[in-house]
């Protein structure tokens, strides 16, 4: 059997400004398999989105140990990260963050240019339905189709993991219901493992397992007997 | 205070290194205004109270020997307040511990009456006794330049008699505020001093008792000067006068109006230059601060605040800014003004100079950079006035970009993304890339409009003395000498070269217009003074006609073929009209040619000549001087080398102080444009960059987009900054264009290198200075909130 994608023990961040501490991971035990689809749940604050940067190269632990297959992240300095980030890693965040003066092919590329195995950006944003938005400018694009240029650029170059904060957070459902499809699709088609934050439940039911954070902590967990695909939910 | 000052108070410490760096470029602005304007009034209002004080002369004259009466029938010349009758001759010194020959202007002061013009302005001591042979007052930089203090005695060749000198006092005159010898380029304290001695003694030595040698008049306020030179050369033609002139054709007068109208040159380019940019500065980064303020605007007017109440608190900003900036010009330009004047005062002799802290000059300074900064913000702030509360509030539109090229372009080429995202960035605002383009190219300009004069300089010392005059040394003769002194000179010892000159004082003119210069004859085969075209190719000077400089040519309107007179102003005194054989190059004076022997025709005299000019043999220096001194018929000797030597050192000096301030000023225009491009561009780009920091992208990859910009504007700006420079240059020359001499512009491929090195050095610090604020960019904040 192969290792787990990510793997995490006793994980715990501290933020310290000035004379305030906040604890915003009291311990996480986590692990995701390959290929799979895993939704987190849990209120703002709850500790997801810190949990999600620090297994995406974004942030430090304070203390406690996160893996990636057989690398241990909290053992990177800050460029050994950055080429963690640049080699597996997807991002898909709530406020898409393209370059506005690029068009949608060009985001892509940016992307496919320094990756090692990339798809041509192209077939990239067909996978996401996009093949007829390529020379658009994100101006000319709507939330939603922005926001697909966004998954596109994320999984041109192959990664291994997928990590989305909010991905549907600025949308309504109707787009948001595409920009599912579109990881659930590319969930699939290329095997990536997939961590979707959110805090819309409606979301949890396209998962494999669905993982609520509280207070710091993953309080608890269960994997979806059946799942669903993506037009079958709507909130 | 106010919520909205003390906004305004945090601003500007959040905003301190780019407001710092505008109110820098305001600064450059205040500062050389304040020294080019302080500077001129400063000399020139000097130069006024002194000549005022010191009773100068309008109209001077030498001639050959008139009688004193005659000083009467010039008085009755309508509109003459005073006339001075005086004798004036060069000598030459004998000085102890001095090898070369040195010479001295002697001038008599009256012994009957208190003199009427040029009065001495005494340093020390006291005024010769009449009738006194020994004692002189001698000019207080020559003093110096011999430690020569009261009692101190020295040697001087009279009329060929040698005698020895006492030093009873020190002075300086408004005759001789700028005291060149000679055939001299620049004063040389050592070898050239003015001596007054009283005028019985000097009149008894030159055997001119009862009667003068030179005359200097004062006119009537609103007098024709011209008709009055037209009398006086009428009353003095008898006598061998050699022309009168104004001021105009007085050295020391010309000299300090060419200094004057070089500073109002430089108070004229330099200061718009500085403002401009400092303009575009505040309209760039107000624009921005505007922008990221939107919504503040919008809330400021929603909660009751008046338009103009918001505008003028952009206005505050603005004007808190310009304060600064006037601030440090002040203090900058009030710095600069007393080391200039201490240049000044090391090449004029006044017996008063300060740099003058004129409130005018500084409330004009203050003045112009407020409104250049109220200028530029003029715009930015409309805007803030004109944005309704609603809009305001929401977020404004998505910048708009656009594909330059079609899209085929982009596939074919294959550039990388990141500098497609540099190219249309910088098209996104093309006013703020080019006015940031302009800035970088002015700060260019500003160095190669400096540093040229380097260039130049050497080509015309050059052309002078490597190509033209060749000679190690001139010896002027007191009197005319039959050719045969030529064989005298060239039985001295260490004389490897001589070659014979007449130089005939003339008024040349062409249709109205007339000047007075000495036309020089010279042998057609001449090797050691050599007369040269443009290209610096010797000019054979034919049998007949004259050969111009171009200076000359341009002013008199002629050129070759046309025919000129020449009124002479030696001997009878024809008007004779010559054509113009050749026109060539010259750089100092105006300059007018013929060949030797056809000089002496037109004089309808023998072979004579009035000086020679030598190359001699260095090893025997000392042995020639020591034989030179002791020469009764020669009045001066110019040692070309030697003063040449010595322009060089004063001119070294002088530019170099003159190019680090510039430099400076050109490094912090460069520095504030680039840095506050560079901190705008970041401003706006940081949510990208920090997305392409979690795409993978490395720092050095990322920092790289945004220096690439700032590389791709600030290299673009080079040839363009070259060709402004040079365009400026040439507007300084046109400033600096005296009949005193003409500067050539060189612009040697070195000026457009340093100034280069200079600019991209202060742009690569201000990049290195952001890209440190990249390096530092919150990844997770900047990803978390909208923009």
């Amino acid at each position: 059997m192969s290792p787990p994608t990510f793997r995490t023990r006793d994980l715990v961040k501290i933020y310290r400004t000035g004379a305030v501490e906040v604890q915003a991971l009291r311990g996480v035990d986590f692990e995701a398999a390959p290929g799979e689809f895993v939704v987190m749940l849990g209120p703002s604050g709850s500790g997801k989105s810190t949990f999600l940067n620090i297994i995406g190269g974004l942030d430090h632990a304070t203390s406690g140990e996160a893996w990636f297959q057989d690398h241990e992240l909290t053992a990177y300095d800050e460029r050994e990260l950055t080429l963690y980030r640049r080699d597996h890693v997807g991002f898909v965040f709530q406020f898409y963050n393209l370059v506005p003066s690029l068009t949608a092919r060009e985001n892509v590329a940016l992307v496919t240019e320094i990756a090692r195995e990339p798809m041509r950006p192209e077939e990239a944003l067909a996978l996401v339905g996009l093949a007829d938005r390529m020379d658009h400018f994100p101006a000319q694009l709507s939330g939603g189709e922005q926001q697909r240029v966004a998954i596109a650029r994320a999984i041109a170059k192959r990664p291994e993991v997928l990590l989305c904060d909010e991905p549907t957070g600025a949308l309504d459902s109707r787009t948001g219901v595409l920009v599912l499809e579109a990881l659930a699709r590319v969930n699939t088609e290329l095997g990536a493992t997939t961590l979707v934050i959110t805090h819309n439940v409606a979301i949890q039911e396209i998962a494999h397992r669905v993982v609520n954070f509280a207070n710091g902590r993953i309080v608890s967990a269960h994997a979806n007997a059946e799942r669903k695909p993506a037009s079958a939910i709507s909130w | 205070m106010s919520a909205l000052d003390r906004k305004l108070l945090r601003d500007l410490l959040r905003l301190w290194p780019q407001a710092l760096a505008i109110a820098l470029v305001m600064a450059a602005g205040a500062a050389t205004l304040i020294v080019g304007v302080g500077a001129h009034a400063s000399l020139s209002e000097t130069r006024a109270a002194y000549y005022e004080r010191n009773r100068f002369a309008d109209v001077f004259a030498n001639l050959t020997r008139a009688p004193k009466i005659l000083a009467d029938d010039i008085a009755r010349i309508p509109g003459v307040a005073a006339v001075e009758p005086r004798i004036a001759k060069i000598a030459l010194l004998d000085l102890p511990g001095v090898a070369e020959p040195a010479s001295a202007m002697f001038v008599s002061q009256p012994d009957l009456h208190p003199p009427r013009l040029n009065l001495l302005h005494m340093r020390s001591g006291r005024a010769p006794a009449a009738g006194d042979e020994s004692e002189v007052v001698i000019s207080e930089p020559f003093a110096k330049a011999h430690g020569f203090a009261i009692g101190a005695t020295f040697d001087a060749l009279l009329n060929g008699r040698k005698r020895s000198l006492r030093v009873v006092g020190t002075a300086m005159s408004p005759e001789f505020i700028y005291a060149v010898g000679p055939w001299d380029l620049i004063p040389d304290e050592r070898r050239f001093g003015i001596v007054w001695m009283s005028e019985r003694a000097l009149a008894a030595a030159y055997d001119l008792d009862g009667a003068f040698s030179s005359v200097h008049l004062k006119l009537l306020p609103g007098t024709s000067e011209a008709a009055v030179i037209e009398r006086l050369d009428a009353i003095l033609s008898r006598y061998g006068g050699l022309g009168a002139h104004g001021r105009r054709d007085q050295f020391s007068h010309a000299f300090l109006d060419a200094e004057l109208k070089q500073l109002a040159a430089m108070s004229r380019i330099l200061p718009p230059i500085f403002l401009l940019v400092a303009a575009f500065l505040v309209n760039m980064t107000l624009s921005r601060m505007i922008a990221l303020e939107r919504e503040q605007i919008g809330l400021l007017k929603a909660l009751g605040y008046a338009d103009s109440a918001v505008g003028l608190h952009y206005l505050q900003f603005v004007a808190a800014i310009a304060v600064v900036g006037i601030v440090i010009g002040f203090v900058f330009g009030t710095w600069l003004g007393a080391g200039m004047t201490r240049l000044y005062s090391d090449f004029f002799h006044f017996p008063f100079l300060v740099f003058r802290r004129d409130p005018a000059v500084y409330l004009l300074a203050a003045g112009i950079t407020l409104a250049a900064a109220v200028a530029g913000a003029v715009m930015a702030v409309r805007d803030v006035v004109r944005l309704p509360p609603a809009v305001a509030m929401s977020p404004p539109a998505p910048a708009r970009y656009r594909r330059m090229l079609p899209g085929w372009v982009y596939g074919l080429v294959r550039l990388p993304q990141s500098l497609v995202m540099v190219s249309r960035h910088l098209m996104r605002w093309p006013l703020r890339s080019l006015s940031t383009l302009f800035g970088v190219a002015f700060s260019v300009a500003i160095l190669v409009s400096s540093m040229w004069a380097f260039g130049s300089i050497e080509h015309m010392i050059d052309f002078t003395y490597r190509r033209a005059d060749r000679q190690d040394a001139t010896i002027s003769f007191a009197v005319e000498r039959p050719r045969a002194a030529l064989a005298s000179v060239l039985a001295l010892p260490g004389v490897l070269a001589a070659e014979p000159y007449r130089a005939i004082p003339v008024r040349i003119r062409h249709r109205n217009v007339e000047r007075r210069v000495a036309i020089t004859g010279k042998p057609p085969d001449a090797r050691l003074s050599r007369v040269l075209d443009r290209d610096a190719v010797p000019v054979r000077l034919p049998a007949t006609g004259v050969a111009l400089s171009d200076a000359l040519a341009r002013i008199l309107d002629v050129g070759i073929g046309d025919e000129v007179e020449l009124e002479l102003l030696e001997r009878d005194r024809r008007v004779v009209r010559v054509p113009v054989a050749a026109v060539i190059q010259g750089y100092l004076g105006l300059n007018a040619y013929m060949d030797l022997e056809a000089a002496n025709r037109l004089m309808r005299e023998g072979a004579v000549i009035s000086g020679v000019h030598v190359a001699f043999d260095s090893r025997q220096r000392d042995a020639l001087f020591r034989s030179l001194k002791q020469t009764p018929v020669a009045s001066f000797i110019a040692l070309q080398r030697i003063s040449l030597q010595k322009f060089r050192e004063t001119l070294a000096q002088n530019i170099l102080i003159q190019i680090t301030v510039f430099a400076l000023f050109a490094a912090t225009i460069a520095f504030g444009v680039v840095y506050n491009f560079a901190r705008i561009s970041l401003s706006e780009q940081g949510r990208e960059m920090a997305s392409l920091r979690v795409l993978g992208f490395t720092k050095g990859e990322v920092s790289g987009i945004l220096l690439a910009e700032l590389a791709l504007v600030t290299l673009v700006a080079q040839p363009l900054g070259w060709a402004i420079g040079y365009g400026i240059a040439l507007l300084v020359i046109l400033g600096f264009e005296s009949e005193l001499y003409q500067v050539p512009l060189v612009v040697e491929r070195n000026v457009y290198a340093w100034a280069s090195l200079i600019v991209i050095g202060a742009a690569i610090v201000s990049g290195l200075v952001v890209r440190r604020r990249i390096d530092r960019l919150d990844l997770v904040e900047v990803l978390k909130t909208r923009e």
